[in-house]
């Protein structure tokens, strides 16, 4: 009886998935970098042009996007010292998997901080 | 076939329903394998065959009473059969594992195993990979003893200190499921693959041998030890509990402190 004809998945554990993690936040922050570039260096062509795009990002959805930016740059953060941790600390392959429980700790409480001040300014009013 | 041997009677005696063959716990499972055969068809499929095995058998059992009672096409390598010669390592429910060494009974009864060939290299058969991808690179580190000066009459003396530094990596027995685990490997068939790394490690940190910083020069190559990101597939993987990233990460270290 032939089932799906794909391939499964690779069933890795955390060390997989953390890297997966870090590759796609890491994109994600290159194309938010591309961005920030261009709208940034608008400035020099017409400050009047610059205004008008910085002002456009000023809507909720924009709001969600940047939550979700900041989220990825946390993780990308963190979990960045984390791999430097097992590449150059001698004891770093050893506790990779207890330093990402503390890498999705200590992102959980910051981004919870920066998500409730900025969901509630940008989206609360005033 | 037919001729059975009367077992002797025993000396001891044992209540009706107690001892024998009868007495280890039978399954059902469904083994599900990933079939490919270039000659009939350029598409893989999945066969799944029906087993009744035993709480003693492995997934090497399975597939042998597959091969040997119903479907003698399947093909899959295996030497020892007990986990030393690293002929049969193969993606198992979706991880890479030795078929001796994985006791069907570890593994969920209740849905099909899945068993396919190691992921990045090139399928043969069924189950069988071209390996040779993987030895080219296993051959390029240099795998055996370089040593300058002249050879001693007696042997080469080392401290118990200075053999225990490279012992863990002394254990691979050439699998390769770590290298196959590897999703840079995956992408990059170039990367030399931890295993290619771990007999180097092997050398390297061994007091006897002379050609350590020879080794740390090819494994500084862009396709060496840079390419590794650290997903402890192949530590997750190795079947002989090389903690394979923790290597790699010796390697990388000692790399950096010669070039100081």
């Amino acid at each position: 009886m032939p089932t799906k004809p794909a391939g499964t998945l690779y069933r890795g554990r955390e060390g997989m998935w953390s890297w997966v993690g870090h590759r796609i936040t890491g994109v994600v922050i290159f194309f938010f970098l591309l961005v920030h570039v261009l709208d940034t260096s608008l400035v020099r062509v017409s400050p009047e042009a610059y205004t008008a795009v910085i002002g456009a990002y000023k809507n909720p959805l924009m709001a969600l996007g940047e939550t979700g930016l900041v989220a990825a740059i946390l993780f990308h953060a963190f979990n960045g010292l984390r791999v430097i941790a097992v590449d150059f600390w001698k004891k770093g392959a050893k506790y990779q998997r207890q330093m990402l429980w503390i890498v999705l700790a200590v992102w959980l409480v910051v981004f919870a901080g920066f998500a409730i001040r900025h969901l509630s300014l940008a989206l609360g009013g005033h | 076939m037919t001729t059975e041997m009367a077992e002797p009677a025993s000396k001891i005696e044992l209540p009706a329903g107690v001892g024998g063959g009868g007495e280890i716990p039978t399954f059902n499972i469904t083994l599900r394998v990933r079939r490919y055969n270039p000659e009939v068809s350029e598409e893989a499929r999945w066969d799944d065959f029906k087993l009744t095995m035993y709480g003693t058998d492995r997934v090497l059992d399975a597939l042998h009473k597959v091969k040997w009672e119903i479907d003698g096409s399947v093909s899959f390598r295996r030497s020892c059969a007990h986990g030393i010669c690293g002929s049969d390592a193969m993606r198992i429910n979706g991880r890479n594992r030795l078929a001796c060494k994985t006791l069907l009974k570890d593994l969920d009864t209740t849905k099909p195993i899945t068993v396919e060939p190691i992921k990045g290299l090139p399928v043969e058969k069924d189950l069988i990979v071209d390996m040779e991808p993987f030895f080219q690179s296993y051959r390029e580190i240099m795998p055996f003893l370089i040593s300058k000066g002249h050879e001693p009459t007696k042997e080469r003396i080392q401290s118990i200190e200075d053999r225990e530094r490279f012992d863990d990596t002394t254990k691979c027995i050439l699998c390769a499921a770590c290298t196959s685990s590897c999703p840079v490997f995956w992408t990059d068939g170039q990367y030399f693959g931890p295993a290619a790394i771990v007999n180097a490690h092997r050398f390297i940190f061994d007091s006897r041998d002379d050609a350590g910083d020879m080794r740390l020069e090819i494994l500084n190559d862009k396709e060496g030890v840079w390419r590794c990101r650290t997903t402890f597939n192949c530590s997750e993987a190795c079947p002989r509990g090389i903690q394979v990233t923790q290597a790699i990460a010796e390697v990388k270290q000692a790399i950096l402190a010669r070039k100081m």
